[in-house]
């Protein structure tokens, strides 16, 4: 049927706006009469502002107005005023509430002016005197002052001691012991983060923000500020990239409403790249594991510690050590999970939070042990494989794992592997082969969405979601067009308006499954309406048929064993007599049955690296990773998304640092060309397989999501083909030159 | 660290601006008039005085390459040029290239139909950075093999990570293209 698309590989309907510079994201839409705000930001970590001075900004003309602590209007103060979607437990900051400095480049001023060079000038003249105080940022060295946290955000699960992992020790024959750590890291989408207030005659505020969430924005906005849902909407039809960086209201986003509503102009403010090192990132983390395994290599226990960074105002927690319990069988289990507070913005969900983390160090810590035990590392996973999930002692909705080791291992030569470190070489280059889990959850959430059927035949569905790039707006369109049975040219899928029926943050790999499943539940809603116009039409061949005994394709709506017996649907919207169909759903995932199960995306990362054995570069010259997602909606944009996060396992393994000066207690690097991502050159060709899936638990599509699955693991394997190339185990992350050396 | 206070940022005793004056772009084929800064980007000109906000900013520095354009043809960063630089030089944005010589129906210039079939974005927001510089590369004729293409765009950073795609949808249009070296 023509109108099938569900795993059809199709273009992005959003192309055409992207490639022609039409679409437009939360900084470019101008509006007559647009000011422009620039942010002032702290030089000091911490400590207080004793006296600002923005008497010379003031005095040029086009300079509007500098906003202080000491002149802000009046602002709440309870905390839950502040309140947002991806909140740790504590006291979300609140941008120029008073004096005190709790961060490097805090935002301590917003000069707004009537052009942006004159507001970039104007902000370089405030003037700012700071009464130091000793500040730490060194987590390394204060990491004695780790606790445990005693609760964290909705999404953290306390770690779960099992078995008796020092008995586990005791009997096992081969064991390793090390220390894991890696840096902080930026999310740094390509588009800085901006927001951009236009401020309507009649006092309504339309806000483009550059947002994970246009409900979350549009209800913090409405908290701080006092405004109703008509009062102020916020919209994010394209956003830049996000990784993370836009779950929780940022800081540009309240300063530019309060601008907007103190000056009653329309007000633009979009962070600098160095600005987008100033508040949340990846936490830097040590890791610590004990494994031991027996005689066969089956892993008899597991000790896992992380301690990661959080701020002095907040509570940021990941789940880190639990992974260790949920990859592979083992009885014997002692996670311990601690913060530290250092005195920087609290960190933030960035792509697998706390998966990557944990992964990263988790599967060389494997690999070391596969070494110990003797036992290939992909035999030595086959070895310790679990049918059941040993953390939930659930079975799984569906696991493909071993498929993914078998493809991706023959696809990428695996049996070809010597397994002596330093082993295979080509002239000055030494080769490293190195594989790896990955795992993520496949989660549902509530959302609503609506769909609306007009009597020309078109649909257009709609829900407050996002497409940071995921290929949203494509896949919910190929849902509503197949299961409609309409052209996909005839159906608009809109997101990003916070008037639209509501939907959860875009994060966490859910969007697929927990939008996708209420956009395909309002569609059917429209069916059913359809389908009983169809049976009163006059002469109706329909008029004696089931709901069941019909199919929607190709336009019409016809006997599913007689596709000839039939009628259009623009016939049937003719013959209705209503000029549209409207349907609005909630949709929850099946509680009841999916507790039942543990619901995981899976993958096997293999990865080939070549490794300078005088300069010690280290080149990825070939990835192979098989994934196990569930059903795949779209292999275009889903094989993007896995290379997207390939490459970001790239950069995590190699590049990506954030350098904290602790003198200064600031991020040193905070540009792109000092924080390195990865570029063209240091990508090499990325085979993606998608394992065949079935689920029917996960949710009604049977998707899982892909947005974080490759980025977990690819790094484990990266620096286990490093050992493998040179003989060198690199536990800390990026693995740079001079580690290699 | 002790207790202290310390005057952190120092500024000129006095404000003084710098004057504006009227400077003339030509843009996609178009003359506009501008009144703006001597210290006004192209970059700036582009997105805030002439609303062609195809051209993005990602780093305002010369690091990222999304806000790169064609200016007589060459790629430049357009964050590193000022628009009074620029005023007697033939400049092209991403919107300027849906209609130099299209070979599609809805006036896609090829790089930019290849980028969409190759699905060489996600995000979108480095993709008109990307296909201006993909197109002063093949301007160029320095991109003999896929090494090449990916060294000479390694200047366009693309955060979502769509590189392979992007080398992919480079070489369908070169291979597709008389060699212009």
């Amino acid at each position: 049927m023509t109108t099938n698309y569900i795993g059809k590989p199709t273009n992005r309907v959003d192309g055409y706006a992207k490639v022609t510079g039409g679409a437009k994201y939360a900084g470019e839409h101008n509006v007559p009469g647009l000011t422009y705000g620039v942010v002032v930001s702290s030089d000091i970590a911490r400590g207080r502002i004793s006296r600002i001075d923005a008497s010379e900004a003031l005095k040029l003309n086009g300079v509007l107005e500098v906003f202080t602590h000491e002149n802000r209007p009046s602002l709440p103060w309870f905390d839950r005023n502040y309140q947002d979607q991806d909140q740790p437990p504590g006291s979300p900051f609140r941008p120029l509430y008073d004096n005190e400095i709790q961060f490097s480049q805090q935002p301590i001023a917003l000069v707004v002016a009537e052009t942006f060079e004159l507001a970039r000038y104007a902000a370089s003249l405030v003037k700012v005197q700071y009464v130091r105080e000793p500040h730490g940022t060194d987590l390394r060295a204060i990491q004695g002052q780790a606790y445990a946290p005693s609760k964290g955000k909705p999404s953290w699960k306390k770690p779960r001691p099992r078995g008796n992992a020092a008995q586990g020790m005791e009997q096992s024959i081969f064991k390793i012991e090390g220390r894991y750590d890696h840096a902080a890291e930026h999310h740094n989408p390509l588009e800085m983060h901006a927001s951009t207030v236009v401020y309507e005659p009649s006092g309504k505020l339309t806000v483009y923000d550059k947002t994970q969430g246009v409900p979350n924005s549009q209800k913090y906005i409405s908290r701080i500020f006092g405004l109703s849902k008509a009062q102020a909407t916020v919209h994010a039809p394209f956003i830049g990239g996000a990784f993370g960086s836009g779950l929780r209201p940022q800081y540009q986003l309240f300063l530019a409403v309060m601008a907007a509503l103190q000056l009653k102009r329309s007000v633009r403010v979009t962070l600098t790249r160095q600005q987008m090192f100033s508040f949340g990132h990846r936490p830097a983390t040590i890791q610590r594991f004990e494994l031991g395994a027996d005689a066969e290599g089956k892993l008899q226990a597991v000790v896992h510690e992380a301690i990661q960074e959080t701020s002095q105002f907040e509570d940021y927690t990941e789940n880190v050590v639990n992974w260790s319990g949920t990859v592979y069988q083992c009885d014997n289990v002692e996670p311990t999970y601690k913060l530290v507070k250092l005195d920087t913005y609290t960190p933030l969900d960035m792509r697998a939070p706390g998966g990557a983390t944990a992964m990263a160090a988790y599967e060389v810590a494997i690999d070391e042990l596969a070494y110990a035990a003797g036992i290939d590392p992909l035999e030595f996973r086959l070895i310790n494989y679990t049918e059941r999930d040993p953390m939930q002692d659930l079975p799984y909705s569906s696991k493909e794992l071993r498929a993914c080791y078998r493809q991706a291992a023959e696809r990428f030569g695996w049996s070809n592997r010597r397994p002596e470190p330093r082993s295979m070489r080509d002239g000055n280059e030494l080769i490293g082969w190195g594989m790896a889990t990955g795992i993520w959850e496949a989660e549902q959430k509530p959302a609503m969405a609506k769909a609306v059927l007009t009597a020309d035949g078109k649909l257009t569905v709609s829900s407050a979601t996002e497409d940071i790039g995921t290929g949203t707006y494509t896949i919910m369109t190929q849902i509503a067009a197949e299961t409609l049975g309409l052209p996909l040219e005839n159906v608009t899928f809109e997101l990003g308006d916070s008037s639209m029926p509501e939907a959860p943050l875009q994060g966490g790999s859910w969007t697929a499954a927990t939008v996708g499943s209420a956009v395909k539940s309002a569609c059917l809603e429209v069916q059913k309406r359809l389908f009983e116009y169809a049976g009163s039409m006059p002469d109706s061949p329909l008029a004696k048929a089931d709901a069941d005994g019909v199919v929607f394709a190709d336009g019409r709506i016809h006997l599913k064993h007689y596709p000839t017996i039939g009628v259009t649907i623009q016939d049937v919207l003719r013959h209705s007599g209503v000029d549209r169909i409207e349907e609005e759903v909630t949709t929850l995932p099946d509680m009841l049955r999916q507790k039942k199960y543990a619901r995981f995306t899976h993958s096997a990362v293999f990865v080939e690296v070549k490794v300078d054995e005088d300069l010690g570069t280290v080149h990825v010259t070939r990835v192979v990773t098989a994934v196990a997602g569930g059903r795949i909606l779209n292999p275009k944009t889903a094989r993007s998304q896995v290379l997207g996060g390939v490459v970001w396992g790239i950069g995590m393994a190699l590049e990506e640092e954030s350098v904290l000066d602790h003198q200064f207690g600031r991020f040193i690097n905070h540009d792109l060309a000092e924080y390195h991502v990865a570029v063209n050159l240091d990508v090499p060709p990325i085979d993606v397989i998608f394992v065949e899936e079935n689920d029917t638990v996960v949710n009604p599509l049977g998707v899982k999501g892909l947005g974080e699955i490759g980025v977990v693991g690819t790094p484990a394997a990266i620096a286990n083909a490093v050992f493998h190339a040179t003989g060198k185990r690199l536990r800390d992350l990026p693995i740079t030159l001079d580690k290699v050396m | 660290m002790s207790n202290q206070s310390a005057t952190i940022t120092e500024a000129p005793k006095t404000a003084q601006l710098p004057r504006t004056s009227i400077v003339t772009l030509t843009v996609n084929g178009e003359q506009r008039s501008l009144r703006i800064a001597p210290w006004t980007t192209l970059l700036d000109a582009l997105r805030e005085y002439l609303d062609l906000t195809g051209t993005k900013k990602g780093c305002d520095h010369g690091q990222c390459g999304a806000c790169t354009v064609l200016v007589d043809g060459k790629r430049i960063n357009a964050c590193l040029a000022l628009a009074v630089m620029v005023d007697d030089r033939e400049i092209t944005t991403i919107e300027g290239l849906t209609k130099e010589g299209s070979a599609t129906p809805d006036g896609l210039h090829p790089m930019q139909a290849a980028f969409i079939e190759h699905d060489a974005f996600q995000c979108g927001y480095c993709t008109p950075g990307q296909i201006c510089s993909a197109v002063g590369l093949l301007k160029e004729g320095h991109a003999h093999s896929r090494e090449d293409i990916q060294e000479l765009m390694s200047g366009n950073i693309c955060r979502c990570g769509a590189y392979p795609n992007i080398v992919d949808a480079i070489e369908d249009v070169k291979n597709h293209q008389p060699d212009r070296a």
